[in-house]
């Protein structure tokens, strides 16, 4: 199996920059996640590493070797494309056997890893349809048997979960998973769905505008997000960011005054901040609470009840939106006033340029 | 359900009146040749005569059509043969590895469609005579298949086109050079298209006149100087001339019926999805 290292990575269409210059790490059988919004450059940055893209500047290295100018096939990598990308003529068995077959690799052996990897995905009663006469779901895994075929040192996935309905998602999320396991191979996996990101992932990079905002392992990024647009990216429901503008500080808490909601200590030291700097305070729904010793008033405007847990989504006094994730057999409904408990300990502030403090 | 049974209706009225509009001059040559060369002029036409083989006959003698038609074949053939092994690897760098000028340069390969080719007549001619050329077979297989290469790559471009990207790119990853990439996955993907192109390209060659009444005499004459030769200073002999030209386009006429489910198909390939 494999590493990957990205030092410097650039990457231009004609003058507009897409990639500015990306440094990672991918250690050797880890689950690497790219994850940002559209537009971010993630699925660029997987097409420069497969070599489907040529890198501008700035070095790839595949196991300690540059792999700049590597052709696709010679990098040691497979990809599940979003589209499948199945060749549509050929059989399943075709399908995941046409690099052998190109390779020249005799017809017995071929034959056996093909047999071999569509044991692996449940495969074998499909081996002689066409794509087109497949589910979804199956085409999908005919497109990941296709990359194990290869016996690659690094899979690649871009979106792959994007064309299927949210059951499939989840059921393939989980065999992605599993085959991560079995097959102890390093994999990188584009997707713009947090859930996936934070579920599948040894290490989250989360992207913006073709640069790294954080890289880090889930917990950590949902715990300690680096800036305001890591915190608002990383889980679901979104974590709360409420304006505020910071009153006093002293050695072990910074006071701030939510704006029309009101005033709280937060238990942070810093000394680059200043009186009167506008900051953000993001707080998770789940930290958040609806009882007695809540100090700030609020109106429930929809109660989304999931189940095990209901999200309120509340308007506070001075007009802000703020969800809150409470008991699942919580009688709070529409139209209720409720009194909302911030505990400042469970917040995060942000400095005026957005980052964490 | 009234309305559209009318609406259907008034479809099919018109498009029988097209269709019989058009093949009328068909229909009409075809009836000319089993006429007598009297017949043939009278007005008001005849359609009522008795009909003779004489014409055929006649053409037989005077001109060697098998010698015409086997020359037809070949150099059709032979041009959209090699029109097809230029277009299909331009078309396929064209389609997926397009660069700043590829829009213009097809613009500009279709803009030579629009010259007339009297226009460049002689430097041909001359070329051709230097070259040794005139009347040969190969002479007019490489005149046709440069001027058909702009229609050919850009119906190839356009079929091209139509395959998604992924599938190449899917075919790169898995160890496939250019050459295998167009020959086991884009060819076979884009066959119906590919098909129909050819297909066009023969008839547009077996039709071309200009080029073979100028550039051959007798030994590479294909069926359009066949038809031609029949035009004698003499006079028109219209029966003798539309029974040359029955024999003419009966090959092509013929070809283009079978294949006519192929041509359709290729043509709307990818419109219909």
């Amino acid at each position: 199996m494999a590493t990957v290292t990205l030092r410097n990575i650039c990457k231009s269409f004609g003058d507009l920059e897409v990639i500015k210059g990306i440094n990672l790490d991918i250690e050797d059988r880890s689950f690497v996640v790219f994850v940002g919004p559209s537009g971010c450059g993630k699925s660029t940055l997987l097409r420069l590493i497969a070599g489907l893209e040529e890198i501008t500047a700035g070095d790839l290295l595949i196991d300690g070797e540059r792999a700049n100018d590597a052709p696709p096939d010679k990098r040691g990598l497979a990809m599940v494309f979003q589209s499948y990308a199945l060749y549509p003529h050929m059989t399943v068995a075709g399908n995941m056997g046409f690099s052998l077959r190109i390779a020249s690799v005799p017809r017995a052996e071929r034959d056996k890893k093909v047999i071999e990897a569509a044991r692996v995905l449940q495969l074998e009663a499909l081996l002689d349809r066409k794509p087109k006469e497949l589910s979804g779901g199956q085409r999908q895994r005919v497109a990941i048997g296709r990359a194990i075929v290869r016996e690659p040192k690094v899979f690649l996935f871009d979106e792959p979960l994007s064309n299927l309905d949210a059951g499939l998602r989840v059921q393939m999320r989980i065999e992605i998973a599993r085959l991560h396991e079995s097959l102890n191979a390093t994999m990188i996996y584009v997707t713009h769905d947090q859930v996936e990101a934070m579920t599948l992932a040894d290490k989250i990079v989360v992207l913006r505008d073709g640069a790294i905002e954080q890289v880090g392992a889930p917990l950590d990024l949902y715990h300690n997000p680096k800036n305001l647009f890591v915190a608002g990216f990383i889980g679901s429901p979104k974590m709360n960011l409420l304006p505020a503008r910071v009153i006093a500080m002293s050695d072990s808490a910074v006071t701030v005054k939510l704006t029309g909601i009101g005033d709280l200590d937060l238990p942070v030291r810093s000394n680059d901040l200043k009186p009167d700097e506008p900051v953000t305070v993001g707080v998770r729904a789940e930290r958040l609470g609806v009882n007695e010793q809540g100090q700030f008033q609020a109106q429930v405007l929809v109660a989304e009840r999931l189940g095990s847990e209901t999200y309120l989504h509340v308007q506070m006094e001075g007009g802000e939106m703020v969800t809150i994730e409470i008991n699942g057999d919580s009688p709070a409904r529409i139209h209720d006033r409720v009194a909302v408990q911030i505990n400042g300990r469970d917040c995060h502030l942000f400095n005026s340029s957005g980052e964490a403090i | 359900m009234k309305r559209s049974f009318y609406k259907k209706m008034a479809i099919t009225l018109i498009a029988w009146s097209a269709a019989i509009f058009m093949f009328f001059p068909i229909l009409w040559m075809l009836l000319a040749g089993f006429k007598t060369e009297i017949d043939a002029i009278t007005t008001p036409p005849l359609l009522l005569f008795e009909p003779t083989l004489e014409n055929y006959e006649a053409v037989q003698q005077r001109a060697n059509y098998i010698k015409s038609a086997t020359n037809s074949i070949l150099i059709s053939g032979g041009a959209t043969l090699l029109a097809l092994a230029f277009s299909l690897p331009a078309a396929y760098a064209m389609a997926f590895f397009p660069t700043r000028r590829t829009r213009s340069t097809l613009l500009w390969m279709l803009s030579t469609k629009m010259l007339p080719p009297v226009g460049v007549l002689v430097p041909i001619y001359i070329l051709f005579r230097d070259f040794g050329l005139i009347d040969t077979r190969i002479g007019l297989i490489l005149v046709y298949s440069l001027i058909n290469l702009p229609i050919v790559i850009w119906l190839l471009y356009t079929f091209f086109k139509e395959v998604p990207r992924d599938i190449l790119e899917a075919g790169r990853m898995d160890g496939a050079t250019s050459w295998q990439e167009l020959f086991f996955l884009l060819m076979p993907l884009a066959l119906p298209g590919v098909v129909s192109t050819a297909l066009l390209s023969i008839i547009l060659c077996w039709n071309e006149a200009f080029w073979s009444l100028n550039l051959t005499t007798a030994d590479a004459a294909p069926l359009t100087a066949f038809i031609a030769s029949f035009s004698a200073p003499e006079g028109l002999f219209w029966a003798k001339l539309s029974a040359a030209s029955t024999m003419a386009i009966a090959p092509i006429l013929i070809f283009g019926w079978l294949s006519q489910r192929q041509l359709v198909r290729g043509l709307t390939f990818g419109a219909v999805k």
